[in-house]
Formats: C-alpha cells, structure tokens, sequence
C-alpha cells in the first residue's frame, strides 16, 4: 500500500458522509481478541512476538474479504509514516512508538483496520462515516468470524474473551461515536453533558483516544462496560443515547443564533480570516478555527467552502499529514508557517464568500 | 578528588571494615574494575519489585501475593503493578484476585455475549503450551540450545493437536 496516496483523501471517520454527519463525525467499533496458547503480547519476547506476527499475518491473509486487506508492516515503516496511521485513526497511538514485531492489515477505504500485536495480539477496528454503529457491528462482526474459522482465539465460558487487561474482557468490544460539539461548548453545556454520560457508565475522550484533549470540539464518547453484557445491548445503550446529545448541540446551535448571532457571526468569520490570512499556526490552534468554521458552515452562516473541504484540512493540517504533504521533515516554526501557507493556499482555491 | 591509584577524578568511594580496622578507597572506575571491586551484583529484581508494589498498592493477602502464574510466571504482584496480565491462563490462576476487580469496573463477573464457534480446546493443554514457550523463552535467554531445540519440537507436536 502506498502511503502517500491517501494524504490527499480525508479518511472514512472524515469523510462526512452518513446520518447525522453534521454532528456525528463518525462510528467505530473494536475487538480485542488474542492467541489461546500464547503469552499476551507485554509478555512476550522479540521472538515470540514475531512468531504471533507470522501466523496472524498468514490467517488473516487466507480470509475471503471483500476488498482485499493489505498487511503493512510497522516496524519497517518511517516514524512519520507510521504518525500518519495514527493521525488516520488506523493504528493506536501505542502502536506507532512501542517496538518490536507488529503491523497492521488495512482495506483500500480505511474502514477495516486489523491490528497485530498491540497490547492484545490482535485488535480489529471497523470505522465508518456518521451514525452507524450497527453497519459497523454487521462488518466487524463478520471479520472476526471469518478470523476465528482460522484462529484459536482465548475464550473462557465464564470470562468471555480474554484480554491482556482485564478493563477489556468479556465482549473485547469497545464502540464509539465521534462528535462535533462546538455549540455545547460554547454555551458551556459540555461538562453537563459528560457528567450525565459517566452517570451511565460512558465514557468521553478527545479525538485522538485516551488521554488526548478534545482538540477541535470533538468527543468521542464509548461503553467502558465489556463484561456481563452483550454486544448488542451495549450498542443499544449508546446508540440510545446519542440522538440526545445530537438534540442538545442542535438546541445550543439554535440559541447561539437567536440569542447571539453577530458575536457568532463575527466569531466564526474571524477564525475564517485568521485561516486565510496567518503566517503562523500551531496544529490546537487550526483545529479550533476549523471547529469554528464547520460550525458557521453547518449554520449557513459561510457558504463557498464545503464540509468536505473542512473535513480534509482538519487531517491535513495535522503534522504527519502536513510533513508528508510538503515533502519535507518540518519542525516548530517551519512547521506552523508551512501550515499557515497550506491552509491559506487551499482556502484561496475554494474562493470564499461570506454573507 | 584523585583516584588514590591514578589521576582521574575518583568516582568510586569504598568503605571496609577488616578485623575491627577501617580502610577507606577512592578509585576511578577503570582502576576500580582492574581491581575486580564492581563486580556486577546479582540484583534482587523480584525483592525490589515486590517493595515498590507494596509501597503503591498497599498490602495484599499473603495468599494472593504469593500467586504465580504456572504457564507464563507472572506474579499476581506484578499484574497489580502494570496492570496487564501475563497469559490467558491468568484469568484462573488469579481468579480470586480478579473477581472484586471485574466486579468494581464491570459490575458484573461473568461474560454474556458473542462466543467463537469453534471452541479453542482443552484450557489445561492450552496453559501448557503457554508454559512450554514460557520456558523456552528461558531456555534461549540462557543459551540452552539443546533444551531449546527439545522444546520447539515438543510445542510444535502439542501445538497441532490443541
């Protein structure tokens, strides 16, 4: 697979296409799932983690998807490169910096991504655009059974399947959905918000997973719950859940225009001519702007510039995406100059018009 | 100050009492390694380990401190320290240490939900063969080819009937 084919596409999380992809950027569901008669991958040495890199990389190049899954291997791969997989949602964060044996199996639309040797041997991901956790769950559903033809995965009757930490046993499932909250934000609803999902056992993470902020507005909110409930259920339970949090940032969207149009206006305006015009931009600061400008478009309140547009440079401003875009290693200043020239250039291109 | 047996800077400090009598040496650290005094010392790694994991989880039940895992050697003091278990196998070995856990983060203990079609086998088999890449693992480390030879074989033997 060549990499830098996919700089200029936006990815399928980003691709805003799908139900409700005004405010729901998009669904994804994982699997944990590991070797029976293996040590879990912390536990295993160079050799053996090769040893379960070949024979998961040989299964899961026999199994019969649809379009064909391409085995990229991590290690061989440049730190920027494998930055770029992260920044595309198709690898964890930890994939990209640990060591030793691991790659990952990837299909040409981004939508699967089969990870080998992460913290579990094995972790699939389905992503899709938009609300649509249960088309994600039918396809994920299906690899994994098209897997375990082929591979003798940990299972216990009592515990489920049987994962390196114990947070994941039981299903190994954990779904979200991505968001794009800027009116909760503004109206600073958001903790309100996360305060009733903890209430019910949901858990909220910025763009980029554990641990990373909400760069951008976007939240991803997920079960923590794997054990004592089915697949299902615990799909229902978010998928119940989500057409309030969409009603909210729609209400909160609503009482920005009644109640503060122009300073909304001025505000989103203002990050639209900041993107344009800047000489500096650190990659918190674009996501912010951009946050802004998707809102304003979303509220027919900037025309000329698309979603998609939107979409594409919030990936592409992000720094693996940029340094492989210019073709060159960019740091600090250079970067944010390279940065700031990018978004200008593309924004230009799309001719703005503001009303 | 002066390695007492050259002109380095002294960076080693050793203090002796021989016989009720105090001997006092400073030496750089060639002239302390010519002199055979840093030797490497065996390192007390699981003694050290299980102080620190007391210091941060506090005490646990003799019985489940003592716990090890016989397929992959884990220590149940280990897992409460990293958070990640060893094997599979874990799940009953330390049974009685996971179950409040699960209980606190899952409310729940026992699996509802998808299970394979195929069922993986005989978890005793299965453990052992944790155990037998365990303990060839080891037998690599150490340079013991033969045994390591011995042991590849018998995974592979056990590995196609499992």
């Amino acid at each position: 697979m060549n990499l830098d084919d996919l700089t200029h596409i936006s990815g399928e999380w980003l691709r805003g296409t799908g139900p409700e992809s005004d405010i729901v950027i998009s669904s994804r569901i994982r699997l944990a799932r590991n070797l029976a008669a293996f040590p879990f991958t912390n536990r295993a040495n160079a050799h053996q983690k090769a040893e379960i890199e070949g024979l998961l990389r040989e299964r899961i190049g026999k199994i019969d998807f649809q379009p064909k899954l391409e085995y990229v291997n991590l290690p061989g791969l440049s730190n920027l490169d494998r930055q770029f997989l992260v920044e595309r949602q198709l690898i964890s964060r930890e994939m990209a910096t640990s060591d030793g044996p691991r790659g990952v199996a990837l299909g040409p639309q981004e939508t699967v991504s089969l990870m080998v040797n992460e913290e579990d041997h094995l972790r699939l991901q389905v992503m899709r655009s938009g609300f649509s956790l249960d088309e994600a769950w039918q396809d994920i559903d299906k690899v994994d059974d098209m897997l375990e033809e082929r591979i003798n995965y940990a299972f216990s009757e009592e515990f489920g399947y049987l994962t390196a930490c114990p947070t994941n046993v039981g299903t190994g499932m954990r779904s979200s959905v991505m968001l794009h909250l800027p009116a909760l934000v503004l109206t600073k609803q958001i903790e309100k918000v996360f305060r009733a999902l903890q209430k019910i056992n949901l858990a909220v993470r910025g763009l980029y997973g554990e641990g990373s902020r909400a760069s951008g507005d976007f939240y991803q909110i997920s079960n923590q719950v794997t054990l004592g409930k089915a697949e299902t259920k615990i799909l229902s339970e978010i998928r119940d859940v989500i057409p309030n949090i969409i009603t909210y940032e729609r209400q909160a969207r609503a009482t920005l225009i009644k109640e503060t149009r122009l300073a909304l206006q001025d505000k989103i305006r203002r990050a639209f001519g900041t993107l344009c015009n800047a000489t500096m931009m650190t990659s918190e600061e674009t996501m912010d702007l951009l946050s802004s400008v998707r809102l304003g478009i979303n509220l027919g309140l900037l025309d000329d510039i698309t979603i998609p547009t939107v979409n594409e440079l919030f990936i592409q401003t992000q720094p693996a995406h940029l340094q492989k875009i210019m073709g060159a290693p960019l740091d600090g200043e250079d970067r944010n100059a390279a940065r700031a020239r990018y978004l200008g250039k593309k924004l230009r291109e799309t001719g703005p018009t503001v009303n | 100050m002066k390695c007492q047996s050259c002109a380095n800077p002294a960076t080693i400090h050793l203090t002796d009492i021989v016989q009720g009598q105090k001997r006092v040496l400073h030496l750089c650290q060639r002239c302390a390694e010519e002199r055979g005094l840093l030797k490497k010392q065996e390192l007390n790694l699981p003694a050290i380990l299980q102080t620190l994991i007391g210091q941060h989880i506090g005490r646990l039940p003799d019985e489940l401190a003592r716990l090890t895992c016989p397929a992959c050697g884990i220590k149940y003091m280990e897992f409460r320290a990293q958070g990640r278990l060893g094997c599979p196998h874990d799940y009953q070995t330390f049974r009685a240490g996971l179950q409040p856990l699960l209980k606190q983060f899952h409310r729940a203990v026992k699996h509802v939900g998808k299970v394979p079609k195929h069922h993986p086998g005989d978890p005793a088999a299965l453990a052992q063969l944790v155990e037998l890449r365990s303990k060839l693992r080891q037998a690599v480390e150490q340079e013991q080819f033969e045994e390591a030879a011995r042991l590849r074989d018998l995974i592979r033997q056990k590995d196609a009937t499992t």
